[in-house]
């Protein structure tokens, strides 16, 4: 089959100081830069050497996507997703390459792109419909369908600067959903709205990919990509990294890079303890044993904490711990050897304490690792800011669906069921909430 | 950025031939009829001297509703509405006619002062409205520009278009006001949507080219009220050309306004037009304009890096 989109050595140069400073000049310093150069032109380095303080967002990059497929594009902040997405929905130019789309394309890299508060829902439904490329006569076509799909019918006269935020997205999606192009580019539009919200646009989402359109998706969320795409493409610095199935290319991107940026245990001063022991390396693997960069939610991982011993050291028993904090040094759970009752005598020479952590119950973010290794109440070594495990969207819940880390630091499992015969027993324990519904008025 | 080819045409030739069928079915996989011809090609820009007429007349529909918006948006909240556009005009012909009222005889060419300023106040608010909110207006849209691809030329032309309502109604007093001076309008106003026309085409002219550099130098938008204020003294909006020495007024007239607002006013009240002044409007404003087109064309496609 012929690919319906056709990317070719894309390159992308930003100017390093057009990134860093305000990327706008005043127009005496373009007049000072034009009477400087002349100068600088006698200074040019010589031809060949890449110019350093120029930066390329995206190089080389050639891939192609064939018709009806949905593709993920992953990568961490600044590895040229978003540089790549612009591109391909034309906002700014590639420096080198060149693309070809077979198909109408519409982007969407936010929702709500140019709706003004001032207006009424009506009419930013049409406003917004044509920024993003529909016709007035598609647009009234679909109307009350978009309507329907954001359930704003009762506010639709009304300004939407009176909406809630969550009305806001609905109606900004509801537009965007809408867009019947041959191509979609999505940039993590799912983001956004409330738990349930994101549902229905995941459903929209996977409704949108089984009718045949090819659709690009550029997400942080690997449940979502996980589901909703069949291929998946890793960019890291700019370069494609990886091309295969999506689960192929989420499981590439977590065990990817390094992005520690604190050095390793081995190296810090800033340890306590009297030093019988010494963690050399704090590291997180998969359970195959591939350390991984990055944790999904729900996964199953390995902390191991790698050791050596002083010489002649023979103390027992020593006891192992790590904690995991948030951003905020907020302990969220703290896991040693004495409390799961494993015991392993006499430590060899070196070493690492492996902790198995299934299901790890963390919703996305950035957490703090933290260890201490102890030995009768005595620290032998401890550093309380050792590493950082981040953790991105997984299926922690099979459902796809994993709450954000603002809506509780932690994911427990449960499961719900309805009780119809279930009834408040009004002399038993909870007669203080039966009198409150007394009160109400509300009890049969 | 070179686009080729933009649309769906009837033209395309696809792949394989029979009807499309439809694309939403869910239960089998849908077919493809893939063009020969890409629609969209996307490489680094090499000539730029390309107008592509045709993508910017594929977006009209875009013009038009990014103007409705700002004509909708300009007066919610407003206590005396689209009143404000005839005020406009009418409170600055009420100072003009205060303190220059009495060079009438000399300068108003026969014309009782307050309408010859409010002639030329007409068009020259039209003008000024156009070219500072135009000439702002890629600014503050950065967040479509950053976000959604359309020819950008759309935005700045969005904002004089928006300004024509505005100038219709400024319009309608002028009727009155002749009357109440007994002068008495000529058949030669049913040129006057030209001279409006021309008005328009300079503003744009001008818009764009201040809109491309408010991106890249924002002391435009600093540089740009000061300036219009200027213009207008040299624009025979409060005195006529011929004030000025016969020395120096060449120099007024290659102000494509001053040739504008005085051959309109000319039209409207019947007086003879001037054929010269005219030509060189008429020069200028199509240098302006096809000059920004370019310039334009050119720059537009690094706004989303910049702005």
């Amino acid at each position: 089959m012929r690919p319906i989109i056709r990317v070719a050595n894309l390159g992308k140069q930003y100017r390093r100081g057009a990134l860093a400073a305000a990327p706008y000049t005043t127009a005496r310093e373009a007049l000072t830069a034009a009477l400087g150069a002349p100068l600088r032109a006698l200074r040019r380095q010589p031809r060949g050497r890449p110019r350093d303080n120029m930066l390329w967002a995206l190089k080389d990059v050639s891939f192609e996507v064939q018709p009806g497929e949905v593709v993920g594009l992953i990568g961490r902040n600044g590895a040229g997703k978003s540089t790549l997405l612009k591109i391909l929905s034309r906002i700014t130019d590639p420096t080198t390459g060149r693309i070809e789309l077979y198909g109408r394309a519409s982007s969407l890299l936010e929702v709500g792109t140019g709706f003004h508060p001032e207006l009424t829902g009506r009419e930013n439904i049409y406003l917004n419909g044509a920024i993003l490329g529909m016709k007035r006569a598609e647009i009234a076509r679909r109307f009350d369908e978009i309507v329907a799909f954001a359930e704003v019918e009762r506010f639709l006269d009304s300004p939407v600067k009176h909406y809630s935020s969550g009305m806001y997205m609905r109606l900004a999606f509801a537009v965007a959903a809408h867009l019947e192009p041959e191509i979609m580019m999505l940039d993590e539009v799912l983001s956004v709205g409330d738990a349930q919200f994101q549902k229905k646009c995941l459903g929209k989402m996977s409704e949108v990919a089984r009718g045949g359109r090819t659709v690009l998706f550029v997400s942080h969320n690997m449940a979502a990509v996980e589901n909703l795409c069949q291929r998946g493409l890793v960019l890291e610095q700019g370069r494609i990294t990886f091309a295969g199935t999506q689960r192929e290319a989420v499981a590439h991107y977590l065990r990817s890079a390094n992005s520690n940026t604190l050095p390793p245990p081995r190296e810090r001063r800033d340890r306590i303890g009297s030093g019988g022991v010494r963690v050399l390396a704090l590291q997180v693997k998969d359970t195959e044993g591939r350390p991984l960069d990055i944790a999904t939610s729900g996964q199953d991982v390995d902390i191991c904490l790698h050791y050596e011993t002083a010489p002649g050291f023979k103390r027992t028993p020593v006891v192992a711990s790590f904690m995991v904090g948030n951003q905020f040094d907020m302990p969220i759970f703290l896991q040693h050897n004495r409390l799961t009752g494993n015991d392993w005598g006499a430590l060899p020479q070196r070493g690492a304490f492996v902790c198995r952590i299934r299901r790890l119950p963390l919703p996305p973010s950035t957490y703090r690792l933290g260890y201490s290794i102890l030995c009768d109440d005595e620290y032998l070594d401890r550093i309380d800011d050792a590493g950082e495990l981040t953790v991105v969207a997984g299926d922690f819940y099979g459902s796809g669906e994993v709450p954000p880390a603002t809506h509780g630091c932690c994911l427990v499992d449960g499961e719900w069921r309805i009780e119809a015969e279930a009834r408040l027993d009004p002399a038993g324990s909870s007669g203080e909430v039966a009198a409150q519904y007394e009160t109400v008025g509300e009890r049969p | 950025m070179d686009v080729r080819a933009v649309e769906t045409t009837d033209a395309v030739k696809y792949t394989s031939a029979g009807a499309l069928s439809d694309p939403l079915r869910l239960d089998e996989p849908a077919a493809f009829y893939l063009p020969c011809e890409p629609f969209v090609v996307i490489e680094p820009q090499r000539s730029w001297l390309k107008l592509r007429l045709k993508e910017l007349w594929d977006y009209r529909e875009l013009l038009y509703f990014l103007a409705w918006r700002d004509i909708k948006v300009r007066y919610k909240q407003t206590a005396l509405g689209v009143t404000w556009a005839v005020l406009q005009p009418l409170l600055a012909m009420a100072v003009f006619t205060l303190i220059f009222g009495r060079l009438e005889g000399a300068t108003a060419d026969g014309l009782p002062y307050p309408l010859f300023a409010y002639s030329g106040l007409l068009l020259w608010v039209f003008f000024a409205n156009a070219v500072t909110n135009s000439g702002n207006s890629l600014v503050t849209s950065s967040n479509l520009i950053t976000k959604v691809y359309f020819p950008r030329m759309i935005i700045p032309a969005a904002a004089v278009a928006a300004g024509t309502l505005d100038f219709v109604l400024a319009c309608v007093l002028l009727v009155p006001l002749a009357l109440w001076y007994g002068v008495g309008l000529s058949a030669n106003m049913l040129l006057a949507p030209a001279f409006v026309l021309l008005t328009m085409l300079c503003a744009l002219g001008v818009g764009l080219w201040m809109s491309a550099l408010n991106v890249k130098y924002r002391d435009v938008r600093h540089a740009l009220p000061f300036a219009v204020q200027l213009w207008m003294f040299v624009s025979s909006v409060i005195a006529p050309s011929h004030v000025v020495p016969a020395k120096f007024r060449w120099l007024l007239f290659l102000n494509p306004l001053t040739g504008i607002i005085e051959n309109f006013r000319a039209a409207l009240f019947g007086r003879a037009v001037n054929w010269t002044s005219l030509a060189v409007a008429l020069a200028v404003t199509l240098g302006l304009f096809v000059s920004a087109m370019l310039y334009f064309r050119r720059v537009e496609r690094s706004f989303a890096d910049v702005v």
